[in-house]
């Protein structure tokens, strides 16, 4: 898929303002939405959870993101800035060595990627990280 | 008017100090070996010291990418190439591999070229079609599109690791001072040549991005903006219409020539095809 | 089926019993998002893989479902459980129907 410099922007400009992390408004948000869907509406706790993400990334189309938690039977992956914010959902088996992951994925402008664990327990924890999507000065 | 020539080279100078550090000291190495991505730049490169792979201008997470060939998105294309390569196309029944048994032959072949063959400047795509139409009964490939990137990427990554050593004398002089013309010829709407960026500012930000020296011992080069190989010409292409030029054709003489110059000012650089960058 | 899907896996060829090892696992697709438009102002369907599946011997180590925000040619490292020699499964689940299916032998040295 050739995502032009264009296109990303047009993906953003349709997306909902980004909700901060830390401070989420009183209105719900689609990631409040994704959030509430995945835990049934149990709160959400703070660490236990780790979210590895650059900094700045150099192109929104390809930025890796690894998390890991401890204990969870899944985890959910998602980027509050774009247009629908689910990105994936990591569902661990009898057979996972560690329940972490990694992949690459697309974020449409700057915002926070944000993940929620599912623990065995039936607890939920979170964590999020903010990338800078920066636009390549030679486009080309 | 020379008054304002002079300041803005002051400015220019001033960034260039400020920014010294944007091609930064790491070294890459794919699966334990060294690619050579710095290296004294040829006397003809009369303005640079050093020359750098635009790896060097990246930030660590496009980096990374590669460094490990399962990491490196490219490769899904260099598998592409293998299928290509051994695929029968054409009135002759025949594939690359019918003649090119070994892929790995080519080790050897991307550090020369482009080289110049009876008098004509001779590219690794023209190199590909030429056996296509001549020797298979085939129809070419288009120059840049992604069966050609595919196969010239699988050639080129034979000679991973080996140094750049493009010929610029004998035959290939008048090319390769064709190519040089077009480095410093300003062109377009903003009357800019390549050196204006790739020399007199590489390591310095334009808009967020670090500015390279232009090298393309990496080409093709898997692209995160587009998330394919691209060819050599068509990052000319792209560069040309940024600065409001009217590109000259993929696959023409200009491009050939250009090409001949920027891939000796890489002379003494490991291939790295394929790279990637952003 | 999508044109030109390959997949490719990395996991290592053998591994003492019990141990974690690293699985990467890399998929080529265009993963068309359904919300870009072509030239003419129309929107180009959706066209992704949806699930991912790596089982070992029949039992799962992850099932990921894979939203349109993931990267063009797919690629997922995670870390499985090696109790025992035998096959490690992947699948992919395409928006069209299709599957795409490898899979890898593992030796206890």
């Amino acid at each position: 898929m050739e995502f032009t410099r264009r296109n990303i922007l047009a993906l953003g400009s349709g997306a909902f303002a980004a909700a901060s992390f830390a401070g989420m408004p009183a209105f719900a948000s689609k990631t409040d939405d994704a959030i509430a869907a995945f835990t049934g509406g149990a709160s959400v706790t703070e660490g236990g959870i780790d979210l590895t993400a650059p900094e700045i990334a150099e192109n929104g189309n390809t930025v890796p993101v690894s998390v890991s938690a401890p204990g969870a039977v899944s985890i959910m992956l998602l980027a509050t800035g774009n247009p629908t914010p689910a990105v994936a959902t990591f569902n661990y088996g009898p057979m996972a060595g560690t329940r972490s992951g990694a992949t690459r994925i697309r974020l449409a402008k700057t915002q926070d990627v944000v993940a929620v664990a599912k623990m065995a327990d039936g607890s939920f924890r979170t964590a999020g990280a903010t990338v800078k999507v920066t636009i390549g000065g030679c486009g080309g | 008017m020379k008054f304002k020539t002079l300041l803005t080279s002051a400015a220019i100078v001033a960034l260039s100090a400020g920014f010294a550090s944007a091609q930064d000291d790491s070294i890459l190495a794919v699966d334990g070996d060294v690619i050579k991505t710095r290296a004294a730049a040829p006397a003809f490169a009369e303005n640079l010291d050093t020359v750098y792979s635009g790896w060097h201008f990246r930030i660590g997470e496009t980096q990374s990418l590669q460094m490990d060939d399962f990491e490196n998105p490219a490769f899904v294309f260099v598998d592409q190439g293998i299928d290509l390569f051994d695929k029968v196309e054409g009135s002759e029944g025949k594939a690359c591999a019918s003649c090119h048994e070994d892929v790995a032959d080519f080790a050897g072949l991307r550090p020369t070229l482009p080289r110049v063959e009876n008098g004509e400047l001779v590219t690794m795509e023209n190199l590909v079609n030429e056996c296509r139409t001549e020797r298979m009964g085939a129809e070419p490939w288009k120059y840049t599109g992604g069966q050609m990137t595919a196969v010239t990427a699988l050639i080129g990554l034979q000679s991973r690791g080996m140094s750049i050593n493009v010929a610029v004398d004998g035959d290939a002089a008048p090319f390769f001072e064709e190519g040089k013309d077009l480095y410093y010829q300003r062109v377009g709407q903003l009357d800019m040549s390549c050196s204006n960026c790739h020399e007199d500012n590489y390591g310095v930000m334009i808009r967020a991005d670090h500015l390279s020296q232009g090298q393309i011992n990496g080409f093709p080069t898997y692209r995160l903006k587009n998330a394919k190989l691209n060819s050599a010409h068509a990052r000319f292409k792209g560069c040309m219409s940024n600065i409001r030029a009217t590109p000259f054709k993929v696959g023409g003489d200009e491009f050939k020539a250009l090409e001949l110059y920027l891939a000796a000012r890489g002379n003494g650089l490991s291939v790295e095809t394929p790279s990637v960058r952003n | 089926m999508a044109k030109g899907v390959k997949p490719r896996v990395k996991v290592p060829k053998s591994a003492a019993a019990g141990d974690v090892i690293t699985i990467k696992t890399l998929i080529s697709h265009k993963m068309e998002s359904g919300v870009r438009k072509d030239g003419d102002g129309n929107i180009i369907p959706r066209s992704i893989i949806n699930r991912f599946v790596a089982d070992f011997n029949g039992q799962n180590i992850i099932d990921v479902t894979l939203e349109p925000a993931i990267s063009t040619n797919p690629y997922f490292q995670f870390e499985a459980m090696v109790p025992e020699a035998g096959e490690f499964k992947f699948t992919w689940y395409d928006d069209d129907g299709s599957v795409y299916e490898t899979s890898k032998k593992i030796k206890i040295a």
